[in-house]
């Protein structure tokens, strides 16, 4: 499990547009690299992100390796309602982080 | 290794003709460009921020044949290690000799938690190290220069102001008497030490001080200490001194 | 998590003979100037250069990249905000933000907004997919840039129209190589 910041209002007004900030730790490896023994180090990247608000998909990014390390992604969403935004990272090996969070909307 | 002629060539730290004046000292986060210090600035997008709350984790983890956290003998960082990185590199009297934040934390590992020392840039090292130095965040560095420090000092001043090399370049050349001018693109900070372990977008990591000092030293075309080595730790007290006074500023961007 | 550190510190010297792996910027090293420039040349008989990396995309392939998004479509430079540092301190990681003007509702807004390079290995960067739940059309995140070049951003509104802004960006090298 990678280390993952997060950042976004816990309260928020209906209709207000809230940033979200995220940051989550990985080398993303590009696939051009050459390791000491002059072997190519295979790509290993995060190639998408997606956060959804009570199940609905607000915002998603493909990622290629130009994304520099530690991909640092913001973006905005209109808060509609209470409940749960939940983030998910997920790597060329298909693997798939979720982190969850709670906001509530008055 | 590096053998050193103390006696006749010895530079008192403190009387250095080439040393910045105290009020010209600047932060390399005064040199960085407006994004890199926006990175830093904003605790939710820095990148060394994943690193100080992996180390918060790691505080609170039992670890070792004893099965002891850190917080089991130290309670909570925030009070307990609050201005702890700002007086390291501190003397060891088990050791006759200074050390740096990294090795007193293995230290303490091996010996209290005892546990297998972790590994030189080391994703655990990195991070408890980045933890422990953040709660110092604010602080004006404070290392202690007298006493049995005394010699180390003048130790680390020596290579500090040693050409050496294939460039025979010293430290002292770019940092004291060429910071602010330009290198290949880049500008020459004063080399304060004041962000340790620093995010490094040339590393697209988080790395310590000896990490950084392997490559300036490896960029003036010189052998590099090995990390842990006694003379890297008397550099690293010789800059530490050198900062007193400015600001921790755990976790910084570099570029 | 895992870092990308260094290799492990020797006894003997490991300067400068031993190539220390480059950075991680896509196209080479920093500080070492020509290797940057190697492209893989196989095709033209030049046999394998040290380095095994694709040949660096080129404005052409670049423009491809758009073609192959955007189709027989036009697209105009406006409505979208590109902001990325006219110089750039270190090529592995580029603050970059990008906005489109838009009022984000049902009627119209902004479908995705793509980030195209002329000098990495591959012309893509990223696309971001929005719609009106987004509220804004605006989003950043950091990029690797191996050398000075252009950067695009296309944005595709919901009227299936596009629309661009393009950044001249200068990367300069940190001065100290890695070790």
């Amino acid at each position: 499990m990678a280390r993952v910041l997060i950042n976004l209002p816990t309260r928020a007004k209906r209709g207000e547009v809230i940033e979200i900030k995220t940051l989550i730790a990985h080398p993303m490896e590009t696939g051009y690299r050459l390791g000491p023994t002059g072997a190519v180090i295979p790509r290993d990247i995060i190639n998408r992100f997606t956060c959804t608000y009570n199940g609905q998909e607000v915002f998603r990014a493909d990622l290629f390796p130009a994304v520099a390390a530690n991909p640092f992604i913001a973006f905005f969403a209109v808060a509609t309602e209470s409940g749960e935004l939940a983030f998910s990272w997920t790597d060329d090996h298909g693997e798939t982080q979720t982190e969850v969070r709670q906001i509530t909307v008055e | 290794m590096k053998g050193l002629a103390l006696a006749a060539m010895t530079v008192v730290a403190a009387a250095s003709a080439a040393e910045i004046a105290p009020t010209d000292r600047r932060s390399g986060y005064d040199f960085a460009g407006p994004e890199t210090r926006a990175m830093q600035d904003d605790d939710t997008a820095n990148p060394g921020m994943l690193w100080v709350a992996q180390g918060e984790s790691l505080w609170a983890t039992k670890a070792g044949a004893v099965a002891r956290s850190c917080a089991d003998c130290h309670d909570n960082a925030q009070t307990s290690m609050k201005g702890v990185a700002a007086r390291y590199p501190a003397f060891d009297p088990a050791l006759g000799r200074p050390v740096d934040l990294e090795q007193r934390i293995n230290r303490c590992h091996a010996e209290h938690q005892q546990a297998e020392p972790w590994a030189w840039e080391g994703p655990e090292l990195l991070a408890l190290t980045a933890f422990v130095a953040h709660q110092s965040r604010g602080q004006p560095i404070a290392t202690e220069t007298g006493g049995a420090q005394r010699p180390f000092l003048e130790q680390g001043s020596q290579l500090f102001h040693r050409r050496e090399g294939q460039l025979n370049l010293s430290c002292s050349q770019c940092h004291d008497d060429n910071w602010g001018k330009r290198l290949a693109g880049a500008v020459i900070p004063q080399g304060h030490p004041t962000g340790y372990p620093i995010y490094r977008l040339e590393w697209q990591s988080l790395g310590s001080l000896q990490r950084r000092l392997r490559n300036c030293v490896i960029g003036t075309r010189a052998e590099p200490y090995d990390y842990g080595a006694p003379e890297a730790v008397t550099l690293e007290l010789y800059l530490m001194a050198r900062a007193r006074g400015m600001s921790l500023e755990t976790p910084a961007v570099r570029p | 998590m895992t870092t990308t550190g260094p290799s492990r510190a020797h006894s003997t010297p490991t300067l400068p003979l031993t190539r220390v792996p480059p950075s991680p910027a896509c196209a080479g090293g920093a500080g070492w100037g020509p290797t940057r420039r190697l492209v893989l040349m196989s095709a033209a008989g030049f046999g394998l250069a040290p380095f095994a990396r694709p040949a660096a995309a080129t404005p052409a392939t670049m423009e491809k990249a758009i073609r192959d998004l955007v189709g027989e479509a036009t697209v105009i430079p406006g409505k979208v905000k590109l902001e990325l540092p006219p110089i750039v301190e270190n090529g592995n990681t580029v603050s970059l933000s990008v906005s489109v003007d838009s009022p984000m509702s049902e009627a119209e807004h902004v479908a995705s907004i793509h980030l195209f390079n002329e000098k990495n290995p591959q012309p893509y960067i990223a696309a971001f997919h929005l719609g009106p739940s987004a509220g804004k059309a605006a989003a950043s995140t950091r990029i690797r840039l191996a050398d000075s070049q252009r950067v695009v951003a296309i944005a595709r509104l919901s009227d299936g129209s596009f629309w661009s802004d393009t950044v001249d960006v200068i990367v300069t090298l940190a001065a100290c190589a890695e070790g």
